[in-house]
């Protein structure tokens, strides 16, 4: 009942927001806004299942491969350089300098190496992923209660277990945090290299229709990324829930 | 009781004594500033040692060099004739900060069983180790829950089980009830007397509170001075089982106390606060 209700509560606006949208953009002639009743009807004939196969797998997959490369890139490098602490000062300028450079502009440099097709866009996902992750990882590891450090030396912790029930479980919060906006870049940088790229995936599809004024199936498409940002951050949010409930719990 | 009421000195003969922990010429300075200075004394095997001074006196100096986290200046510590250089395995800390010693990521079944993976046991055999040491301090209802979700007192509580389950020959105490109330302190040194007792550890304790000292050494090792020295080591010889109150009313007991406390005050220097 409890959570029937903040369902709705959640819920209310954004469909309020759509039928504001649909009774506006009804009877629309425009072209470049038609009636959303239109798009709506072709979402489902161009999405279920042909678009989904063709184009929402391939992007998903290469969402979820790069981010999952900037994790583990991230935590791996973040841990590390939380560790070696003189080493991570004399690299920071670096590394800050690098974080400050949007990751797309690298594309041009990417594409020539690379090529158009996959691996191009995976590894500009999970170049502009890493960032978050490894300098959120760095002060999650940097920021362990001292006490916790004298505990783990007195009862004799090998590295390994510092690192497995110390740092790691301290980071975590920030591991999430960090976590959480390279999800977000990860949907940016992919609809970005499959605009430029090779056929297949939303962002080409966007870009494609648009150029064959098709524009009832370039709103479809937006509207299917929008789903799919929306639904990411989702089950990014449920897994955060389920790993830190105790933080949650201890700061409620 | 009948001990102290004839004599004034221990009678054991000498060789019954068996030296746990040394503490040879111990000094220890922070760049210029001198903490300890010299200090040298022997932790008996089984017994219950208090280390009280005034405060700022290098107590805690004194216990983190006993363990091996701080290495001295000048001298050295000895456990068993072995030299102390890191925590040794037969050595478990209690920390003044329950809220900062444990870890709140883990329940507290799982912050007592995170020293015992160093060592080869099963799962199994952790689980019962820890199980068991958090039962011997009553605190066998609450092994799921997060420490944070527990009370103070037995957040220290869990900080002591963690250390019994590592299986210690001495657990060195660092004001660990500095910040509970009254009735949970009490409350808290019996039960570390209790444990002691049944578990036939030796324990070393920090504290500043000078009944707390009194009511449960076998002897009282004062602190004083700058650089700290030490100023006296008393046997206390108020027999093997105590109790908050009529050991507390023994004039023995105050004898003690007094003792300490005129000790403690004779080496705060005029207009020190």
């Amino acid at each position: 009942m409890k959570t029937l209700k903040n369902l709705a509560w959640e819920l209310w606006l954004p469909i309020v927001l759509v039928i504001i949208w649909l009774v506006l953009s009804a009877g629309s002639s425009s072209f470049y806004f038609p009636p959303l009743a239109d798009i709506m009807h072709d979402f489902g004939k161009v999405w279920f299942f042909n678009g989904i196969v063709q184009d929402l797998l391939p992007s998903l997959g290469r969402i979820l491969l790069g981010f999952v490369i900037a994790l583990l890139v991230g935590i791996i490098g973040g841990i590390l350089l939380g560790l070696l602490r003189r080493i991570e000062e004399a690299l920071r300028p670096v590394l800050e300098l690098l974080r400050s450079t949007p990751g797309v502009a690298l594309l041009p440099i990417a594409t020539l190496f690379l090529g158009l097709g996959q691996e191009m866009k995976v590894f500009m996902i999970a170049l502009a992923c890493s960032w978050p992750v490894l300098l959120n990882t760095i002060d999650g590891v940097r920021s362990v209660e001292p006490v916790l450090l004298q505990v783990a030396r007195s009862y004799r912790l090998t590295l390994w277990q510092r690192i497995r029930f110390i740092y790691i479980p301290n980071a975590s919060p920030q591991i999430f945090a960090g976590g959480r906006l390279a999800l977000a870049i990860a949907t940016v940088v992919m609809v970005v290299t499959e605009m430029i790229g090779s056929p297949g995936g939303v962002g080409y599809f966007v870009l494609s229709t648009q150029r064959n004024f098709d524009l009832l199936g370039m709103w479809t498409g937006i509207i299917m990324l929008g789903l799919l940002g929306y639904l990411l951050n989702l089950a990014f949010r449920l897994a955060e829930n389920r790993i830190l409930r105790w933080h949650h719990l201890k700061n409620a | 009781m009948t001990d102290s009421l004839t004599s004034q000195k221990p009678t054991n003969p000498p060789a019954a004594v068996e030296t746990l922990l040394a503490v040879k010429n111990l000094a220890k300075n922070y760049g210029k500033f001198e903490i300890l200075g010299d200090i040298t004394v022997d932790v008996r095997a089984g017994e219950f040692m208090c280390i009280v001074g005034p405060s700022g006196a290098g107590k805690t100096t004194l216990l983190q060099c006993l363990s091996g986290l701080l290495a001295p200046t000048a001298g050295n510590v000895a456990l068993r004739g072995v030299e102390v250089t890191e925590p040794p395995a037969e050595m478990a800390i209690v920390f003044q900060d329950y809220s900062r010693s444990l870890m709140p990521w883990l329940s507290i079944l799982d912050n007592v069983v995170l020293p015992l993976r160093s060592s080869k046991m099963s799962k199994d055999e952790m689980g019962n180790k820890a199980t068991a040491a958090l039962e011997e301090v009553g605190l066998k209802g609450h092994l799921h829950k997060y420490p944070w979700q527990l009370s103070g007192g037995m957040q220290q509580r869990v900080a002591i089980a963690r250390a019994l389950a590592f299986e210690p020959a001495v657990v060195l105490m660092d004001e660990p009830f500095a910040s509970v109330d009254a009735q949970t302190r009490s409350d808290l040194e019996d039960l570390t007397l209790r444990v002691k007792e049944h578990l036939g550890i030796t324990i070393v304790l920090v504290t500043h509170d000078i009944d707390e000292a009194v009511y449960l050494s076998d002897r009282v090792l004062v602190l004083g001075g700058r650089p700290t020295q030490v100023v006296d080591l008393i046997e206390t010889n108020l027999g093997g089982h105590r109790d908050q109150i009529s050991t507390k009313s023994t004039p023995e007991f105050a004898k003690l106390r007094a003792r300490v406390y005129q000790e403690i005050r004779s080496q705060a220097a005029p207009g020190q606060p």
